[in-house]
């Protein structure tokens, strides 16, 4: 079930939150939404999941269009919003059952199917228990039930690890990667990490644009274009900076700050100065201790696009 | 039907489960148990086997009870979020407002059913005029269908429970009490559009027995109208700018 997003715009009054953004989800794909707080991920997702309507644009899924058939693609989505809410006062299997029947599961499927949630999200001690009694990590597990009971074929999650604390985030990316296994997902984050630990692909989104889309690895060399050495030599630090400096090769340098005899060497584009700093080293007999290529972080890729 | 049924009966396991709706059938018995048998206007002082007493009582009983269980039908979902979750299934918006007005009726006329002992008892104390009876409560249940509608539309236009209440008591009194009131002291062509929007021109009409498309229409047209708002409430995120 591949998803297209053609030129979609959702204005609120002036303001431009989603604009004319067009991409291309192909099955099975995981993608994850970046992007700072009010980039427009959310109102992406909520047009998608058919919560409201574009200004102007089209999102089809397999054909079908939000604008003629939403209930046929709300039965082929599964939905996490933002901040996750449910009926406090539902049990468990009570909730699951009643998302299973609205989304029209067949009716001897359903005690399976809740089953099979069960033992997937983790939810088997507390399934007796109503929903307000559970623990925020629990919640959103009965979250991701909820949205993967009729079996979709796509998942939208938004921001579905906000708020739990580091072991139940490790679990439910866990749970969001064996998902993406035989699933489209979109996810979103604000989180880098977490893009890049559970997406294939990512769409770095900015003021209602795609600034960015590619896998982590083909982002980060895009962004890269000039090499980065850290560099420990033994020396009187003065000289050797001005040695450096001196170089052919070399851009750029700046010493660590607080620690002594380290420094950062930024390479003209295109050229290495790794050769060349061993060299120097060895024609003024200092003692090179430690040379170490930095690899540009998705942080930084980040910044630069959404600043 | 299927999705709305699904609906009604979420809503109605939640008017179960927490105390909204034992509270209410029994506030409601009370009231009208007092006033039909106790008060000083009770059946035995009236010293005729009717159900009168007990009708002009629910009438006024169910005005005030049914915004207090349409209050937080829809403004509470929008407060929580929830509405985004069901709007997001497989379902209609107008399939929404219908499973949850259907709802809201059911519990009603569950505390009208729990009300057949009056009729039971009454009617072993004389001559009951069992048409009368019959429209009786097909009337309050017509009158209820009508404020359960616009109570939903209250609710729906906020986030606030309190507001929505307090929104369905004060469009619900304009049919309850002050049209008829306008409608007496305004002559000609105004006062009678007054009185036809009056309640209980209509209720009293049905409630003597004799069910006339006039009031059919009237009650029918304030349940479609309601509806129809809270559904366009609703739907109201699509087409924000």
């Amino acid at each position: 079930m591949s998803i297209l997003v053609e030129n979609l715009t959702k204005k609120y009054g002036e303001q431009k939150a989603v604009n004319d953004i067009s991409f291309e989800i192909k099955t099975g794909e995981v993608v994850g939404f970046l992007g700072p707080n009010g980039a427009g991920k959310s109102t992406t997702m909520k047009i998608i999941t058919c919560f409201m309507a574009p200004s102007s644009g089209d999102v089809r899924l397999d054909g079908s269009s939000i604008h003629s058939d939403p209930e046929l693609i709300k039965k082929k989505i599964g939905y996490l919003p933002e901040n996750n809410p449910l009926y406090l006062d539902m049990p468990i299997v009570d909730y699951l059952r009643f998302s299973a029947e609205v989304q029209g599961v067949e009716k001897s499927l359903i005690p399976s199917r809740i089953g099979e949630m069960i033992d997937k999200c983790g939810l088997d001690r507390e399934k007796h228990k109503n929903i307000n009694e559970l623990s925020k990590g629990y919640r959103q597990r009965v979250g991701l039930a909820q949205a993967m009971i009729h079996d979709p074929e796509i998942l939208i999650l938004d921001e579905p690890t906000t708020g739990l604390d580091p072991n139940q985030i490790v679990e439910i990316r866990k749970l969001i990667k064996d998902i993406g296994k035989e699933k489209t997902v979109i996810l979103s984050s604000h989180i880098l990490s977490e893009v890049e630990a559970t997406c294939d692909r990512i769409l770095i989104i900015n003021r209602g644009r795609i600034v960015a889309d590619g896998t982590s690895d083909t982002l980060r060399s895009q962004s890269q274009g000039q090499e980065l050495l850290k560099v420990n030599i033994e020396a009187d630090p003065e000289k050797v900076e001005s040695a450096v400096l001196g170089l052919s090769c070399v851009e750029k340098v700046t010493g660590v700050e607080g620690k002594y005899g380290w420094f950062n060497v930024q390479s003209k584009p295109d050229m290495s100065s790794r050769k060349e700093i061993f060299d120097l080293c060895v024609k003024n007999k200092w003692y090179l201790m430690e040379m170490t290529g930095l690899e540009t972080r998705l942080e930084d890729v980040f910044q630069k696009l959404t600043k | 039907m299927g999705k709305i049924w699904i609906i009604t009966r979420r809503e109605l396991a939640s008017f179960f489960d927490s105390l909204i709706a034992y509270v209410l059938i029994a506030l409601f018995l009370l009231l009208s148990g007092i006033f039909t048998w106790l008060a000083s206007t009770n059946v035995f002082f009236i010293g005729q086997a009717t159900m009168q007493v007990f009708f002009s009582i629910a009438f006024w009983s169910l005005f005030f009870f049914i915004p207090a269980i349409t209050m937080r039908m829809i403004a509470e979902e929008n407060r929580a979020g929830t509405i985004e979750l069901l709007t997001t299934k497989a379902v209609s918006d107008s399939q929404i407002v219908w499973g949850k007005f259907l709802a809201c009726l059911i519990l009603v006329a569950v505390a009208l059913i729990a009300t057949l002992p009056y009729y039971i008892t009454i009617s072993q104390l004389g001559n009951i005029d069992d048409g009368a009876v019959i429209g009786g409560y097909i009337g309050l249940l017509l009158l209820s269908a009508s404020y359960i509608s616009i109570g939903l539309f209250a609710s729906s236009i906020t986030q606030n429970q309190i507001v929505a209440f307090l929104l369905a008591l004060a469009v619900g009194i304009l049919f309850q009490l002050i049209f008829d009131v306008l409608g007496n002291s305004v002559r000609g062509g105004v006062g009678e559009i007054l009185s036809y929007l009056s309640m209980s021109v209509h209720f009293e009409s049905i409630s003597r027995g004799v069910v006339d498309s006039r009031d059919l229409v009237y009650f029918a047209s304030i349940i479609v109208l309601g509806t129809l708002l809270s559904q366009m409430m609703l739907s109201k995120r699509n087409w924000q700018s």
